[in-house]
């Protein structure tokens, strides 16, 4: 049976009056407040705001990393408890294992399940074909591109069929031309395996380019100042980027995003505030 | 192969080192502070070495000097990694072992002597208690180290992967720390060697420590340098093993350019 054809059941996402605080004590503060929204099953939702406004804290939210202060957060009618393989998560910088080959790191989901070393190798291997990883399976995950780890890591994610597939800034750290062709791929893959996607950024271009919708935030607190459907026709394709439709969308946009200028905030990450301690250093003797 | 051109220096620089001994022996070099009075040549050292290896003793030195060593160090890799990990992935471990611990680190092993044979019922086992002191710390701080600059992205993930408690620790927390334990139980087995003579100050027949140490009470130089240099050679072997092993168990630490 081949990957596209156990297609999963889109999720559907409702967030009602939802607030998630970060920090503790006296420095504690709301990175987003009362959020009413719902995302439909099978939805492209782009979330985009400057840096720090809270966007991957919400993400970090429907992963089930981060628990909300107020308001319910619910996947399918049910609340998120913690994270789950139905919800797949694509950070920034990539979490392959690096002591596991390309193909044991998507694999590893199904190793997870109990699924045996020969099945679970068949399926990751097809799930590599559809990223255009196949002749990389064996090599170690350092041994990659910023662009190729990413597509390893949205093979790894996909190959657990999630409901909801939640990627924050996922080519966020790659250069113009990777991260064009990543796009790309990402909608060509996603016409295949139809999940509701949730992702992250703050470039206004990808946003237009990728979403059926996108949801402007505001930072500090974190909230929803503007809800935009696109009704751009897919399969898009780079001349899209100069249509007078987009161009017309992105001023409005920037428009949006301009008052929000010359608020420098810290970023934060779908695991909370980012976390400049290192660890202890221990006397090793 | 570009480290081949720079045996020559390495080689040499053994030698001068030789050479510098065997004058300053040979002088009976004074510099007041130091001197060479007392020490024994270079060739007095190798004649006594050449004896020793001639002598039906070396085998049971050497036999009763690894099995201890190897005794405490296995026992302190064991419980050095499983109470490192614990310690390392619970604050309630930190809180409630690591204090204790930490009192018990700076004691040196000569210190432990008297202790080790009144709760011991064998001298044997004494020796090896001590050897295991001198392993453990290391290893169990390497570990607790390795296991906390574990990526905490790295956990999440997996978290959202599907993994189980056991299998994060499994899949994630132990090969993440693995290339700080290897450290740890490279430097744990050096610092195991340093505490053979001492522990064998216990021993009344066998072993190189207490060759050394008997040497030394019978006044016979040469043999204390054999001694000490036997000791030298066999825990730097021993390290390499460690570290060469290690190697092998985590082979995407070498491979790749960047992390």
């Amino acid at each position: 049976m081949s990957v596209y054809e156990r297609a999963p059941e889109p999720g559907r996402i409702d967030g009602r009056q939802l607030s998630i605080r970060l920090g503790q004590g006296r420095e504690a503060f709301e990175a987003v407040q009362a959020l009413d929204f719902a995302v439909e099953p099978g939805e492209f939702v782009c979330i985009l705001g400057p840096s720090g406004c809270g966007k991957s804290t919400l993400l970090g939210a429907l992963a089930g990393h981060l628990r909300p202060a107020g308001g319910s957060l619910l996947v399918d009618n049910a609340p998120v408890a913690g994270p789950s393989p139905e919800r797949g998560m694509v950070f920034q910088h990539h979490t392959l294992l690096p002591w596991r080959s390309v193909l044991d790191n998507v694999a590893f989901g199904l190793k997870m399940q109990g699924i045996g070393k020969a099945e679970r190798r068949r399926q990751a291997a097809e799930m590599l074909r559809l990223v255009g990883l196949q002749d990389f399976a064996t090599r170690w995950p350092n041994q990659l591109s910023g662009g190729m780890q990413q597509r390893a890591e949205i093979a790894r994610v996909l190959i657990n069929r999630p409901r909801l597939l939640l990627m924050d800034e996922p080519f966020g750290a790659l250069d113009a031309q990777t991260r064009s062709r990543m796009q790309e791929l990402l909608l060509d893959i996603w016409t295949r395996i139809r999940t509701t996607v949730v992702f992250v950024t703050h470039d206004i271009d990808e946003a237009l380019f990728l979403a059926d919708r996108i949801l402007v935030m505001s930072p500090r607190p974190g909230r929803f100042i503007e809800d935009l459907r696109l009704d751009f026709p897919r399969p898009r394709n780079a001349s899209l980027l100069t249509s007078p439709g987009f161009v017309h969308l992105k001023r409005h946009c920037l428009e949006l995003l301009r008052h929000e200028e010359g608020r420098e905030l810290p970023r934060l990450t779908p695991l909370g505030l980012p976390t400049t301690e290192h660890p202890p250093l221990r006397i090793a003797l | 192969m570009n480290s081949l051109y720079r045996w020559p220096l390495r080689l040499a620089s053994l030698a001068a080192c030789l050479l510098f001994w065997q004058l300053a022996a040979t002088a009976r070099l004074d510099l007041g502070l130091l001197t060479f009075t007392y020490v024994p040549t270079p060739s007095a050292v190798l004649d006594a070495a050449w004896q020793l290896l001639h002598s039906s003793q070396l085998l049971a030195h050497l036999g009763s000097s690894l099995g201890r060593v190897f005794a405490g160090y296995l026992s302190a890799a064991v419980i050095g990694v499983l109470l490192g990990l614990a310690i390392g992935r619970s604050k309630w471990a930190e809180d409630s072992l690591l204090p204790p611990l930490e009192v018990l680190r700076p004691i040196p092993a000569v210190a432990w002597i008297p202790l080790a044979i009144l709760m011991f019922p064998s001298s044997e086992l004494s020796m090896v208690f001590i050897t295991f002191t001198g392993a453990l710390f290391p290893i169990l701080l390497n570990t607790i180290h390795g296991v906390e600059g574990v990526d905490p992205r790295l956990i999440a993930s997996a978290r959202s992967l599907g993994a189980g408690r056991l299998a994060i620790l499994r899949e994630v927390i132990l090969p993440g720390a693995a290339p700080s334990i290897v450290t740890g139980l490279a430097i744990g087995m050096g610092t195991s060697w340093f505490c053979l003579v001492t522990a064998e100050m216990i021993s009344g027949q066998f072993g190189i420590g207490y060759y050394t140490w008997e040497s030394y009470t019978i006044q016979n130089y040469p043999n204390i340098v054999v001694g000490m240099l036997l000791i030298g050679l066999l825990g730097m072997a021993s390290s390499g093993l460690v570290k060469r092993l290690g190697g092998l168990a985590t082979p995407w630490y070498r491979s790749g350019a960047q992390r």
